[in-house]
């Protein structure tokens, strides 16, 4: 189990090293990965078909009670099946869709790194473990979109994807935290019992809800999070296909459903889902019928696919989960397969602008079935999988009570209308009529490499067999996922045929509407003032606002506060801290000064006094750089004296040495230095002074202060005690540093190693640039 | 700056504080001293050396690169850390040998580990010095 979900990361990690050898033809053998791995959970269908669950238990960190647990139920296998099956097929297209890219190699990294996070998070049953999983799927999902680095579009497109799931994932740590933390274990499993316990208190009940909805609905591009859904369609289309429609964006759909049992069957939670994925789906689907890239409409009917489970989460009926297992399968299906078919008609004719395309069946006949039938699915004519789908939906909102009923019927049904419009764009239209005057003169191949058809068939034929035979995925899949969500049995097989009833009136109305809407409706191109308002005011304009002026606020702090000339660092650091500390030691603590401690002053304590403020004198006074750089050590020196006369020899030693090397660093650097700035003007310099003064009396009163604070001495007791038992050394002082805190020291000495890196390269590897200037 | 006085100084210097860095080294674990202090006091040799006949003959003296010491350096220490892992106890627990030695005492791996220290802090304190002091002779 363990190696089947970390296959995906041991290969992203050998392909960096093997990376050469499959960037030409064997990288079609790469699809044999998720290939296995489909069939090795194929194994696991008896035990899920009896309603059993496995659990596999592997130790990670056991002291912070995270273990790398892993759980297969139905709702799990379903979204395994998705991610594999799918996944298969992607990497099997992407071979030939791809061919010949120098990238070839990292995108096939990249892609089985998603894959491997995908498994672990829908497979994974300790919450942390999922959140880590969850980082993953957004990391990979970064690179994936910016894969064509060169362009500045996708590049920005991958931020802007990576910033909302980013804050979304932020969200959900602390929702997760606090689920953990109020119902006392980390575990999905065990959490079912505490449910009681998370709803006790309705503030941190409403909390957790929020956190936890901001996560997956930044994931699953729900409103008002959804804009980085289309931006992210910049990345090549079977990633798109994979990552955006099928699996990733459902990874916050799977989470809502996974919390359904723990957090779900609340008011709060089925009115949050309701609203948003009803808002979300008749949204994004109005939306995509003014859409002309293929892609674009793709990505706004999958935002309104999203939106559909999204609400029938919140619906919460028995039925609205056997209608969300069903719907995530199917379109699943459908949805790949037109995302793939579109990347054909990318590739071969190089745009996806479904006015300037037409009659391609001609050229392609195999992709325009597999076009025809995924069509067919999402709109959800007969004997199509895609019938039996939205049956159950439209079942799902009439058996709500009251007249709440039509109005979710309402919605749905206008919501399907639209998206068949959409799929119809994609699926059809590109292949109908006769090939426009321009697209003619395209070149194209004559023939099409079987990776990038049979995929897309094979997903429309897998559509139609489903449709057929309902009850092999509902005996396998559909019906063992929708009872994990529900939690209980749900006595409802799919069926072909229901009797004449107001769901397939339904059904047959949207079917009409839908076509005439494809037959007769041309959407007009906004003006581009109104786009410009529109853009302006939308969460995405907003977000983009947001990020210039956070840039730009980076820019000045940076310019402000680190700008390079080590007196402003000082400075800077000297108030911090005086501020700082001078205002918590002044509002909270006592101050009293006790003398009574204090032993006589002697003679070589006062004659070192006197030297340190003769030199501290000389350094303040001093025209002259090299005799300032003397004073100051010399008061180096004279503090090597005092830790001496009070039993430090070994701090002693180490400052004398590295006083030394300070005074022979500040030497050879003296004549580079820029000018003495003592000859300045006289308010920099009562500036610093008062500076300088008040820091240092803030230092001496905290020094004074800590004298009476009584210390806690049970840890250099401790070190003194047992230097000898258990390190075998006497000073204590070295047996700290190589065997107590050893590896502390061995961290400092990487921090020593990377500071003279810095040094090495700032000044040996930049020096041809300065050289020129 | 070549001075006659300084060269010949520093001849019978350099060995001395060299032999000094190593004791100081070596008496870490029961009087003041340790692999942090010896390192900087070796690197002070070499720095002695490089004022009196310029960085140059330093640089030939060391026959390596300052810069290489860091890596074995670090490798010493991890190898003392990871050395307890292969006889099943974690990260850094101290093995000592069962027998002292002449002149060195209980011998053990936190001795090995501050020897990677002492190497280290030298590579490190010579690269940051030689590398300052080339940038600014250069210009």
């Amino acid at each position: 189990m363990i190696l089947a979900v970390l296959a995906g990361f041991i290969a992203a990690f050998l392909l960096a090293f093997l990376g050469k050898f499959f960037k030409g033809r064997l990288s079609v053998l790469l699809g044999l990965l998720p290939l296995s791995i489909f069939n090795y959970f194929l194994y696991f269908f008896p035990y899920i078909t009896e309603g059993k669950q496995l659990t596999f238990s592997y130790n990670w960190i056991p002291s912070l009670g995270i273990n790398l647990d892993f759980r297969l139920d139905g709702l799990s296998m379903l979204f395994v099946m998705l991610i594999t099956g799918i996944g298969a097929l992607v990497f099997f297209y992407a071979s030939a869709y791809l061919q010949g890219h120098k990238y070839l190699d990292r995108f096939y990294a990249y892609l089985s790194l998603f894959m491997g996070s995908m498994l672990g998070l829908v497979l994974a049953d300790n919450i942390l473990l999922i959140f880590v999983f969850w980082e993953l799927t957004s990391v990979s999902s970064f690179f994936l979109i910016g894969f064509n680095n060169d362009n500045a579009e996708s590049r920005k497109s991958a931020l802007m994807a990576f910033a909302i799931t980013g804050c979304g994932g932020f969200f959900l740590l602390a929702s997760f935290v606090l689920i953990g933390s109020t119902a006392d274990t980390y575990s999905i499993d065990s959490m079912r019992l505490a449910t009681d316990l998370l709803k006790a208190e309705p503030g941190k009940y409403l909390t957790i809800l929020v956190f936890l909805f901001i996560g997956a609905f930044s994931k699953s591009a729900q409103f008002p999070f959804h804009f980085w859904l289309p931006g992210a369609m910049k990345a090549p289309t079977p990633i798109s296909a994979y990552l955006h429609s099928a699996t990733m964006v459902k990874a916050g759909v799977y989470l809502l459903a996974r919390f359904t049992p723990i957090l779900g069957n609340h008011i709060y939670w089925n009115t949050t889902l309701a609203c948003v994925g009803g808002f979300t789906m008749i949204y994004a689907a109005f939306h995509s019928i003014f859409r002309k890239d293929m892609k674009s409409i793709l990505a706004y009917s999958t935002i309104s696919a999203l939106g559909i489970c999204v609400f029938l989460l919140g619906l919460g009926t028995s039925h609205a989960m056997v209608a969300l297992a069903a719907f995530l399968l199917v379109h699943g299906l459908y949805k790949a397969g037109l995302f793939l078919i579109t990347g054909i008609v990318d590739h071969e004719t190089g745009t996806r602008d479904i006015d300037k395309l037409g009659g391609l069946r001609k050229w392609f006949p195999l992709v325009a079935v597999a076009g025809l039938l995924a069509a067919l699915s999402n709109a959800g004519v007969p004997l199509t999988f895609g019938f039996i789908g939205k049956d159950l939906i439209y079942e799902a909102t009439l058996h709500m009570f009251g007249n709440l009923s039509y109005v979710l019927t309402g919605l749905a049904v206008l919501t399907n209308i639209f998206l068949l419009y959409a799929g119809f764009n994609t699926g059809i239209k590109p292949f109908i009529g006769a090939i426009p005057e321009n697209l003619a003169k395209v070149s194209h191949h004559e023939t099409l490499s079987p990776l990038l058809w049979l995929p897309p068939l094979l997903l429309g034929g897998t559509g139609i067999f489903f449709g057929v035979l309902p009850y092999i995925p509902d005996t396998l899949l559909i019906s063992h996922a929708a009872r994990s969500i529900y939690g209980t049995g749900i006595d409802a097989p799919l069926k072909i045929w229901h009797g004449f009833n107001l769901t397939l009136m339904l059904s047959a109305g949207t079917l009409v509407a839908g076509l005439l809407l494809f037959l007769r409706f041309q959407p007009k191109a906004m003006s581009a003032a109104t786009e410009y308002w529109s853009h302006k005011i939308s969460p995405h304009g907003l977000t983009e606002w947001i990020g210039v002026q956070t840039r730009l606020l980076a820019y000045n702090y940076t310019r402000i506060m680190q700008n390079g000339y080590l007196r402003t660092y000082v400075l800077t650091i000297a108030v911090f801290l005086t501020v700082l500390i001078g205002y918590r030691f002044f509002t909270t603590v006592d101050l009293r000064v006790n003398t009574s401690n204090f032993t006589d002053i002697r003679l070589f304590e006062f004659v070192s006094f006197a030297i340190m403020v003769i030199a501290i004198m000389m350094a303040v006074l001093t025209n002259s750089r090299l005799t300032a750089i003397v004073s100051i050590s010399i008061i180096g020196y004279t503090i090597c004296l005092i830790f001496v006369y009070y039993g430090a020899p070994d701090l002693a030693m180490t400052q004398f040495t590295i006083d030394t090397l300070t005074v022979v660093l500040f030497v050879l650097v003296l004549f580079r230095l820029p000018q003495y700035l003592n000859e300045a003007n006289w308010k920099i310099k009562i500036r610093d002074g008062f500076i300088s003064l008040t820091f240092g009396t803030l230092i001496s009163l905290i020094t004074l202060q800590a004298l009476i604070s009584p210390a806690n001495k049970q840890i250099s007791r401790f070190y003194a005690d047992n230097a000898y038992l258990l390190a075998k050394g006497k000073n204590v002082v070295n047996v700290i540093l190589v065997d107590f805190r050893g590896a502390d020291t061995m961290v400092e000495i990487m921090v020593l190693t990377i500071a003279a890196l810095g040094v090495y390269s700032l000044l040996k590897l930049n020096a041809k640039p300065t050289d020129k200037d | 700056m070549q001075s006659t006085i300084l060269k010949t100084a520093t001849n019978y210097l350099l060995p001395l504080l060299l032999m000094f860095s190593i004791f100081i080294l070596l008496r870490g674990h029961y009087e003041s001293g340790g692999g942090f202090v010896g390192g900087l006091i070796a690197s002070i040799a070499f720095v002695l050396h490089s004022f009196a006949y310029g960085l140059e003959s330093t640089k030939v003296l060391l026959k390596f690169p300052p810069l290489r010491f860091i890596p074995v350096g670090l490798l010493i220490s991890f190898s003392a850390g990871i050395m307890p892992m292969f006889l099943g106890k974690p990260f850094m627990t101290g093995l000592w040998a069962e027998n002292k030695l002449p002149v060195l005492g209980l011998v053990g791996s936190a001795l090995l580990f501050d020897i990677g220290v002492f190497i280290v802090v030298i590579g490190v304190t010579l690269t940051i010095l030689f590398t300052i002091s080339e940038s600014v002779s250069s210009e």
